[in-house]
């Protein structure tokens, strides 16, 4: 998978991190899957690494990740700003 | 305790301003059914609840309709950053921006301010279990009026994205209650025989 563009993979984690919401839900209350447990683990560990590289090319995603100077976690744009969000139509899928 | 992470759970990008829908939308934010009433419901009930199971699924479930509220407020604002007057007045956004300007504040569409009294913690895993079952249906309705009212694919696709949680929750609600159901009359088993010895 080949996501260049900041668009392309924050659209990805978001994916990855949705598939990894619900899955949590689901295992809450089925604890003993095993298959479904594998699965968690498998998206859980791609999408660190995706984590990782969105936060060398990007800035923070989160607190608790280290910070160039200046201070980038109060950089625009803010989640519930329209230019921060990615257009849902792209090529890049999700990959595991 | 949480952290937060710098990004929507699913994206909102709404290139038209819709004053009128932003009046309709506010009340997933504020109102009886909306997201606020959901996450302070379900992480107040998890003080009381039974059963790991139930336990993380109100913790997980209440965390998620954080993630929504945000979805919602989102939208509110993209709705009316760009709007004229004309289109406010037009909207019928008029008596929301005379309170509130653009700011996003929790209230349903009829204009009544958030209250706790939109949901219960009533101490009994089983009553807050089925509250949160009837509570998702009602909250999955009121999507449906919203997409019923709704002609923008920037704002059907988020508001279908969100009446589907709805759905998911509500099955998962379902399942918590089998495992409190089970588990207290296992525990009333062993009590009445413990009596009978």
């Amino acid at each position: 998978m080949i996501c260049v563009n900041r668009d392309e993979l924050l659209k990805v984690i978001t994916a990855l991190d949705f598939f990894a919401i619900d899955l949590q839900l689901y295992l809450n209350t089925h604890p003993t899957d095993r298959e479904a447990i594998q699965k968690y683990n498998t998206v859980v560990k791609r999408t660190n690494e995706l984590r990782e590289q969105f936060h060398k090319s990007f800035g923070m995603l989160t607190p608790n990740t280290t910070s160039d100077y200046p201070w980038q976690w109060i950089e625009d744009p803010w989640p519930w700003e329209r230019n921060f969000n990615f257009e849902l139509a792209g090529e890049c899928n999700v990959d595991l | 305790m949480w952290i937060y992470d710098k990004k929507l759970e699913y994206p909102i990008k709404i290139s038209r301003p819709d004053p009128k829908m932003a009046s309709v939308i506010i009340t997933q934010y504020g109102g009886p059914d909306g997201e606020m009433a959901a996450s302070l419901r379900y992480l107040s009930q998890r003080f009381s609840m039974i059963t790991p199971q139930a336990k993380a699924t109100l913790l997980d479930i209440g965390t998620e309709e954080l993630a929504h509220l945000e979805m919602v407020g989102a939208m509110v604002q993209q709705l009316t950053k760009n709007a004229t007057i004309e289109e406010i007045e037009k909207g019928g956004f008029a008596p929301y921006y005379v309170d509130h300007g653009k700011g996003v504040y929790a209230a349903s569409a009829s204009g009544v301010p958030f209250t706790a009294a939109y949901f219960q913690s009533k101490g009994d895993p089983r009553t807050d279990l089925f509250e949160n079952l009837a509570a998702e249906q009602k909250a999955r309705s009121t999507y449906e009026y919203l997409l019923n009212l709704a002609d923008d694919p920037d704002v059907i696709q988020p508001l279908k994205f969100l009446r589907e949680r709805e759905i998911v929750h509500f099955q998962r609600f379902g399942e918590a209650l089998r495992y409190v159901q089970e588990y207290l009359e296992n525990k009333k088993r062993f009590s009445y025989n413990k009596t009978r010895s």
